[in-house]
């Protein structure tokens, strides 16, 4: 991508970072961690990659997007916002009483969210029906997952790795979010899942490994990973936890954390908050 | 002191392992939540966290309660339930094993983390699994004696838990026993048998509410759902002739079901139920969540009263 379009994107990122901070930070508790690591891949699908239309949320035609590991809905929700899918205020009420924006990826509440996610394991499968759901109704978008890499200790993600290859779902692109953390500590200390290319390869599927937060990698994977249509595709996307958020960053303890006033505004401060507030579009 | 009902039961498995080389803890990545990390600091060989693996860890403590062992595994209820529940019924339960399930955050408990999260079901679940033992301590005292009596009781349970905060019900040496309720207060009008952190100090509020109403409520601690104490209900049931349910779960399949089943065979009696009326969970904090759910002393109250009209 040329370098407008690469500044572009990563201002924007720097916006959904500050719009899911205040979010979170307006609750004052929120899984912080795994919302910042994928706050590049999101971007750069919702800004650069993806057929959608704020206007028509259930287009058919559109480009899908299975948020398995859904407690890092936040994200997911600023950008929705930013896109016009629903007014920002909305932002304001996550996991209030009421709120069309809960904790985890809810299908029936929220514009934009195509499916409902939050027991972790689940989503790839799903994924994987509707994008041979899409290959039966003779469409020619793709669907799009994001796991984590705790999430990928779960037996299922496996079955549906298998699957997956064994019916050919090539217009399936799955991410699998590599920030090396989970709840109770390092992934390679609780279960470890290293190799996880040579894993994912042994499957069937067409494998790559970036930096997630290089907004050119992730570009000419998801590129390269189109041309694949005999196969599924996986991009290990090497992250960082709490990524961009000076109170989180590569902490353990980001995972589910609480926030505080003085900590959100340093984090904003961080991100240069006060600059974006009007062209925040 | 303020600890929570988690840290009781982390360090009554320390208090009992010190004692019991058979005693095993086994999380899925939620040690951190369950505050198990104090046993894995004191018996690091008995702790195993198998990740983000619910049906595994259940597939493993039958394994080590085949050999003698006497696992503990926790997840939250939402998965420690529905997640494993074939592993649970035909490794553990089928095969007569002994694996001590803990199932934390139940119902509105969960939350911020939503209705993902929030078990209104897992009662009803395990009410089906022949012979299983099911427990929901209502304070920080009884959490202890009933893992207590849970560590020394053969045949798997489950523990419906409450993680974080703090209450006292009980005094410090109260004796509990399995499938025994706990009369809190007498009374001849109508009788509220509740479970569990959040509606046993409810259903004690409701009943000084009704108290103001000239209406004389028995309060009953039912930590053990199932068995249920046949005696105890059929004894209040004829004493009061109506009965109201509280439980933090579907009014179907749980505690309100279980009163009904056995009011219906035994002696037909006014029944009124708290508690989900077939919804799901929803996000919000403890306090929108109980007034979205009618689950309140002032609910409680008013179903006392609904029901009692009826007589
Ligand atoms: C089936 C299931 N088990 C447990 C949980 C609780 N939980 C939420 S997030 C999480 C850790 C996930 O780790 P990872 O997938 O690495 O997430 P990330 O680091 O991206 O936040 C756990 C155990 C859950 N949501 N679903
Ligand atoms: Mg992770």
């Amino acid at each position: 991508m040329n370098q407008e379009k690469l500044q572009d994107l990563q201002d924007k990122a720097r916006i959904v970072r500050i719009e899911t901070l205040k979010s979170i930070g307006h609750l004052g508790v929120g899984h912080v961690g795994g919302a910042m690591s994928i706050v590049e891949v999101l971007t750069y699908l919702y800004y650069a990659e993806m057929h959608i239309d704020p206007k028509a949320p259930r287009m058919p035609e559109r480009d899908r997007l299975v948020l398995s590991k859904g407690h890092a809905g936040p994200t997911l929700y600023s950008i929705l916002a930013l896109k016009g899918f629903f007014p920002m205020e909305w932002l304001l009420t996550l996991n209030q009483g009421g709120t069309k924006l809960p904790s985890h990826c809810d299908r029936n509440l929220t514009p934009g969210i195509d499916m409902t996610t939050g027991s972790l394991g689940q989503g790839l499968s799903a994924a994987i029906g509707i994008a041979l759901a899409t290959r039966l109704d003779k469409r020619g978008n793709h669907v799009y997952a994001i796991i984590g890499d705790g999430e990928s200790q779960e037996g299922q993600v496996w079955e549906a790795a298998m699957s997956a290859a064994m019916f050919k779902v090539g217009n399936l692109i799955a991410f699998t979010d590599y920030n090396k953390m989970q709840i109770d500590g390092m992934t390679k200390d609780i279960m470890d899942i290293d190799a996880l290319e040579s894993k994912w390869l042994s499957f069937g599927w067409h494998v790559q490994r970036i930096n997630g937060h290089d907004m050119q990698a992730i570009e000419d994977a998801v590129t390269r990973a189109k041309t694949v249509t005999d196969r599924p595709s996986m991009i290990v996307l090497d992250t960082i936890k709490g990524k961009g958020c000076t109170c989180a960053e590569n902490l353990v303890g980001s995972h589910n954390m609480p926030i505080s006033a003085e900590q959100l505004e340093e984090a904003l401060t961080a991100l240069g908050a006060e600059a974006s507030a009007k062209g925040g579009n | 002191m303020a600890k929570d009902m988690r840290d009781v039961y982390a360090q009554t498995l320390v208090d009992l392992a010190e004692n019991d080389d058979r005693i095993c803890v086994l999380e899925a990545d939620l040690m951190n939540a369950t505050g198990t990390k104090v046993f894995k600091q004191r018996f690091p060989e008995r702790m195993f966290d198998v990740g983000v693996a619910e049906a595994n860890m259940v597939g493993v403590a039958s394994g080590l309660s085949a050999e003698g062992k006497i696992p503990f595994a926790a997840s939250f209820g939402t998965f420690a339930s529905r997640r494993t529940f074939d592993q649970f019924f035909l490794s553990a339960n089928y095969a007569q094993l002994n694996v001590k399930l803990v199932g934390t955050d139940p119902g509105i408990t969960a939350q911020f983390n939503g209705g993902t999260h929030m078990p209104f079901e897992d009662i009803g679940m395990m009410r089906l699994v022949p012979n299983l033992v099911i427990i929901e301590p209502s304070d920080l005292v009884s959490c202890e004696a009933l893992i207590r009596a849970a560590a020394a009781h053969q045949g798997s349970m489950y523990i419906r838990m409450h993680r974080k905060g703090s209450n006292t019900i009980y005094d410090e040496n109260e004796q509990f026993e399995l499938g025994k309720g706990k009369v809190l207060v007498d009374g001849t009008d109508v009788t509220l048998i509740a479970a569990g952190f959040v509606m046993v100090p409810e259903a004690l509020k409701a009943a000084e509410i009704l108290k103001k109403e000239g209406i004389s409520a028995a309060v009953i601690d039912m930590h053990t759902i199932k068995p249920l104490d046949n005696e105890l209900v059929l004894a209040y049931a004829k004493k009061t002739g109506a009965i109201v349910t509280c439980e933090n779960h579907q009014v179907t399949g749980g505690l309100g079901g279980a009163v009904a089943e056995l009011l219906t065979a035994e002696y037909p009696a006014l029944l009124g139920r708290i508690g989900a009326q077939d919804m799901f969970g929803q996000v919000g904090t403890q306090d929108y969540l109980i007034k979205a759910y009618e689950m309140t002393a002032e609910d409680i109250a008013q179903k006392a009263m609904a029901t009692i009209s009826k007589k």
